[in-house]
């Protein structure tokens, strides 16, 4: 019965067809990249029951069983619900949030991102939309998670305010700053704001903290790096509460489901229409309208 | 080179190290001294000066200050804070 099968339906559910017929790769649900070892043995054992006893790594933090026979997808999926594993979704909609571990985990790490992913995953994960859509999100500018490559990218950073009477003008903070932002004089320091891309080095490596940073969201949009490639820009500047960033992000989102034509991914709309229009958008919801 | 103003305990020269011995070399520096005592690391302009100091920092000692030699390399001096 292989001429009935709906593999359009079935992408949604994150059943991807392969060459070898009646048999798809399954796309599991992933957020963040994290998934606790509970889920990863149960992964583990549906992968050797029902597959070739291996998974594939995509290239998004999400993890595909290949060799699963669409006849038995149902009790796949079933296995995988008994151990709290959820298949992911491919097609026209919302994908897999990705995130680094961000500020809870890692040093460098400006913003919470495995909170903000799991918080995106939840208003957006699987939304219906003209084309694919992608967010993903990274701690600070050493941008793992690569943020411009997606639809909408986030990116942690801060904002900072240098504190004088805290300072000793050791100099470690001219060093660790990347975009020469950073010089002294007299014993002090003096920013460029115009160079500092609020990578907040000099927040992290300052030794008496007399830089204070204000953790916020960086935003870019309009990202692919598909068929074709094409950084996201950013339109606003830095967010610091989340209310606004989902705003901007809702507002992003809007807009391409009611400018984008059926299969059209969102640089692309952006090229047909100019950015104006969005613009427009994103900065009214920054603005708070 | 400049002018060290501050009394040290101990002196590393890590200039001829790469990353991530860098640190290695310095943390087995600093893990010498006594809590309290001074130690002068000597490293490489680029990524030693951008990330040794902040190193230090997250273990919790505390810089005093960064010379530029003046010649590709800088001298931080940290005193050793115990845990």
């Amino acid at each position: 019965m292989a001429d009935t099968i709906n593999y359009a339906e079935l992408k949604k559910g994150g059943f991807m067809k392969q060459k070898q017929k009646g048999f798809g790769s399954l796309r599991l649900a992933v957020v963040g990249g994290n998934l606790t070892a509970s889920q990863i043995k149960t992964v583990s054992e549906v992968a050797e029951k029902y597959g070739k006893g291996y998974v594939h790594m995509t290239s998004r933090q999400g993890i595909e069983i290949p060799f699963i026979n669409v006849n038995q997808l149902a009790e796949v999926k079933a296995a995988l619900a008994a151990g709290g594993v959820k298949t992911g979704v491919c097609g026209p909609r919302v994908r897999t949030v990705t995130a680094c571990q961000g500020s809870e985990i890692c040093p460098s790490g400006c913003i919470d991102t495995y909170t903000l992913a799991k918080e995106l995953d939840e208003r957006y994960f699987g939304r219906e939309l003209p084309h694919k859509f992608k967010f993903g999100v990274t701690g600070c500018q050493n941008n793992c998670l690569k943020a411009e490559e997606n639809d909408v990218g986030i990116k942690g950073g801060m904002e900072i305010a240098y504190k004088e009477s805290a300072c000793i003008g050791c100099g470690v903070c001219i060093k660790a700053c990347r975009t020469d932002a950073l010089s002294i004089a007299d014993g002090k320091i003096v920013l460029d704001e115009s160079k500092c891309n609020n990578c907040a080095r000099c927040v992290k490596s300052c030794p008496t903290d007399a830089w204070e940073g204000t953790p916020g969201y960086i935003v870019s949009f309009g990202g692919t790096f598909g068929n074709f490639v094409y950084k996201g820009e950013e339109l606003v500047p830095i967010i610091k509460d989340k209310e606004t960033l989902f705003r901007v992000t809702d507002a992003a989102i809007e807009y391409f489901e009611e400018n984008a034509k059926p299969s059209e991914r969102f640089r692309k709309t952006l090229e047909r229409l100019g950015d104006e229009g969005l613009k427009k958008k994103v900065r009214a919801a920054y603005a708070g309208q | 080179m400049a002018e060290i103003d501050i009394k040290y305990d101990d002196f590393v020269d890590i200039t001829d190290k790469v990353c991530p011995l860098t640190f290695v070399k310095a943390k087995v520096a600093i893990d010498e001294l006594e809590d309290g005592e001074v130690l002068a690391v000597k490293m490489n302009d680029g990524e030693p000066v951008q990330n040794v100091p902040r190193s230090f920092k997250e273990d919790g000692h505390q810089i005093l200050k960064l010379y530029d030699n003046e010649d590709g390399t800088y001298t931080l001096l940290v005193r050793k804070v115990e845990e």
